[in-house]
């Protein structure tokens, strides 16, 4: 082996391992992981299932929310939500029927929401404006059409 | 050191003088026949998406953008893909094995024909607007039942073909004891191995869970181990065409270029790395989903990310080898080596942008494996680009330039100047489309345009709206693409049946020079097989456990389309 490959070969190890550093330090350390929640629910029964059954935006502090979401073919409900500049946001999602996925546009607000399971990210919303939530996980004919927006004021 | 030349020398001889066995090269020429055919129509179907997703073409309530994407899918990351590779490498067995045992090439037949009847059964229902599912069919979306049979024969053809490489290696093993493998079936073995492996996968699912659910013999599904399952498989089939991809670059390329292979030692690692630690790299498609703790999800950055360590070798190795071939040539200069090497030869240029591609997409492979920087990508259109230039350009343009001495190899043909003179433009405009098309994918993903979905403006949502220059550019790559389609199919029509016949050689590079001898514990298969199944056990056992005993209630199918 050439002392240039030897070389090459510790530098590529070393960045891998630079990437599992920050990785872990950043998700274990900062809380910035992926959404990973691990309750589950019945798909079949999510209107019935609480908090399903009453799904909507809730102030749970000062500068806090809490939306309770269902993701359905080919809305989100409740849709068209307004809130406050400053605002950190605790999102609770799932899915009344096939794989979707939950994304805002702009921000790093992005998550898989499979019927059976409840889906959970939090966001905060510094900058007024109007953002884009859409569907990112193909889920039938009207796909394009699921959108909604957030509206910080 | 002299012996080896001779020998190798004299193996060139016997292939030349005994040529191509007619039985063969048919079987093979069969392969690409279809592989070519399935790339001018996913080529087709991939014009309307990119026009359509410009805003540029409203497609037919018969023929709509989800039917369109699910054909391009299938067609190109299966049928052009795996027929290319099987076609490539029982080629190559028969090249450097000794010819096809007869047995053997009936198993081609038989897993070409079970596969061909696969196809027929998947796109059916496609066209019928009934299996609007996608190349992944994520349940609890069910298709028509028949789409899910296609599938089960495709890869009934994928086994059997399987087999048959295994028992063309046993055999030549058995007749030469204590001899290394050739290194092209050394890489084919490890090909079969994981088309075996990922396939065991998603056979489970599609037999176990989904068929029984479709037909109604079960109610509900547990979608969590159906994804699980899924991904196992539908990473390692792209890697899988990688792999093919690895062994020309290793292989091939330096005898086109004129020059010798890399060590031999180090290219049995990269296979046999790349073997055991594959499967597993699946799962970082499921970073971003419920139901999986952070533990395990941060165990699989690790999983995912060790694919990247043998990729990195081999970047050193292909660029070293072709430096050292150029100097040999007279090439001078720090850089200014590079003027040596054969440009003009298309089966040279191909392949060489081919590997310059994947500088750019292993790069994007590993900031997606890693956790925090999926989120921001994840399901935009910045992974559509990611495989536009794994599979459109590493891939894809490493089989075009095999095909202008694969294809003439196998149909008793030659390769003609002007055809290779169409081969340069035609590599130079799939460069520059793909590099616009990909480009502009990236770029507006990190936007937040998601793939998968038709043309939107999302109720004239201003966000959505500044995405379009982006889309446009993704329509005129598209279009130029298409035109790179036609000629790449021309070329191997040409090839196939109108070219000057005449014999064409199977390139196969030498050992370098004052190799050392590679150390026969390389060959163990039995030993690299088991090992993949340890690592596969250690990524998959903890997840699918708690998908399976901690379940929610299953879901119902749902046809959404």
């Amino acid at each position: 082996m050439h002392r240039s490959e030897k070389v090459w070969l510790t530098l590529s190890f070393g960045m891998i391992m630079l990437f599992m550093i920050f990785a872990g330090y950043q998700a274990f350390a900062l809380e910035m992981g992926p959404p990973s929640n691990e309750e589950r629910i019945d798909p079949q029964k999510v209107d019935q299932t609480a908090p399903f059954d009453q799904p909507g935006v809730k102030q749970i502090g000062e500068n806090e929310y809490e939306v309770v979401m269902t993701l359905q073919i080919f809305s989100f409900n409740p849709g068209k939500i307004e809130i406050p500049a400053g605002s950190t946001v605790h999102f609770t999602l799932t899915s009344k029927d096939v794989v979707h996925g939950f994304e805002i546009a702009e921000t790093n607000v992005n998550a898989m929401v499979m019927p059976g399971y409840v889906q959970k990210i939090t966001q905060k919303f510094d900058k007024p404006g109007e953002y884009l939530v859409l569907c990112n996980e193909y889920c039938g004919a009207g796909h394009q059409l699921m959108a909604t927006t957030i509206t910080v004021k | 050191m002299e012996a080896v030349i001779k020998t190798a020398s004299f193996k060139e001889k016997t292939n030349k003088v005994m040529g191509v066995n007619p039985l063969d090269a048919k079987l093979s020429k069969s392969y690409f026949l279809v592989t070519f055919i399935a790339l001018l129509l996913g080529g087709t179907f991939g014009l309307m998406q990119g026009l359509n997703r410009g805003g540029l073409l409203e497609l037919p309530s018969w023929l709509n953008y989800y039917q369109v994407l699910t054909a391009h899918g299938l067609l190109l990351v299966v049928v052009f893909s795996a027929f290319f590779t099987i076609g490539y490498f029982y080629a190559g067995m028969s090249h450097t094995l000794g010819g096809l045992l007869p047995k053997v090439r009936k198993m081609g037949w038989i897993g070409f024909w079970l596969k061909m009847i696969g196809l027929v059964l998947v796109v059916i229902p496609v066209l019928m607007n009934e299996a609007s599912v996608m190349y992944t069919f994520y349940p609890p979306m069910a298709a028509h039942p028949v789409f899910y049979f296609g599938l089960v024969f495709v890869v009934l053809g994928i086994w059997m073909c399987s087999i048959g490489a295994f028992v063309q290696v046993a055999n030549w093993r058995k007749n030469h004891k204590g001899q290394h493998l050739p290194i092209l079936s050394f890489f084919a073995t490890g090909v079969f191995v994981l088309l075996v492996g990922a396939t065991a996968f998603v056979a489970v699912e599609v037999l176990f869970m989904i068929i029984p659910w479709t037909l109604g013999w079960v109610d509900t599904i547990n979608v969590m181990v159906a994804r699980t399952l899924f991904w196992a498989f539908g990473h390692t089939a792209v890697n899988i065409w990688y792999l093919t991809a690895v062994s020309a670059w290793y292989v091939i390329i330096p005898k086109v270029a004129g020059g010798r292979r890399w060590s031999d030692l180090l290219t049995r690692v990269v296979v046999i790395a790349l073997v055991i630690m594959n499967i597993t790299g699946g799962f970082h498609h499921q970073i971003v989903d419920p139901g999986i703790s952070q533990t395990v999800k941060f165990m699989h950055v690790f999983m995912s990310l060790a694919i990247g360590f043998p990729s990195l070798m081999t970047a050193y190795a292909l660029f070293a080898v072709l430096e050292k071939t150029a100097r040999a040539k007279g090439g001078k200069g720090i850089l200014g080596w590079y003027k040596a090497l054969p440009w003009g030869d298309v089966r040279f240029l191909a392949p060489f942008i081919a590997m310059a591609a994947f500088i750019p997409a292993g790069a994007g492979g590993i900031a997606q494996t890693t956790n925090q920087l999926d989120q921001v990508v994840h399901n935009t259109m910045w992974i559509v680009g990611h495989f536009h230039l794994t599979l459109g350009m590493s891939v894809a343009m490493t089989f075009f330039g095999l095909s202008y001495f694969l294809v003439p190899y196998v149909s008793g043909r030659v390769l003609t100047p002007k055809i290779n003179r169409l081969g340069v433009i035609q590599t130079i405009l799939w460069t520059i489309a793909m590099i616009l098309m990909s480009g502009s994918m990236h770029t507006v993903g990190l936007f937040g345009s998601p793939r998968r979905t038709s043309f939107s403006t999302y109720f004239d949502n201003a966000t959505a709206l500044s995405w379009s220059p982006y889309l446009i550019m993704i329509a005129i790559g598209a279009t130029a693409l298409f035109i790179a389609v036609l000629i790449q199919v021309y070329a191997v029509f040409n090839m196939m049946f109108f070219a000057p016949k005449g014999e064409t050689e199977f390139p196969i590079a030498d050992v370098e020079e004052g190799a050392t001898k590679t150390p026969y514990w390389t060959e163990r298969w039995g030993l690299w097989v088991v090992l993949g199944i340890v690592v596969i056990a250690m990524a998959y056992v903890i997840p699918l456990t708690d998908f399976i005993v901690n379940a929610p209630p299953g879901s119902p199918p749902f046809k959404t389309w």
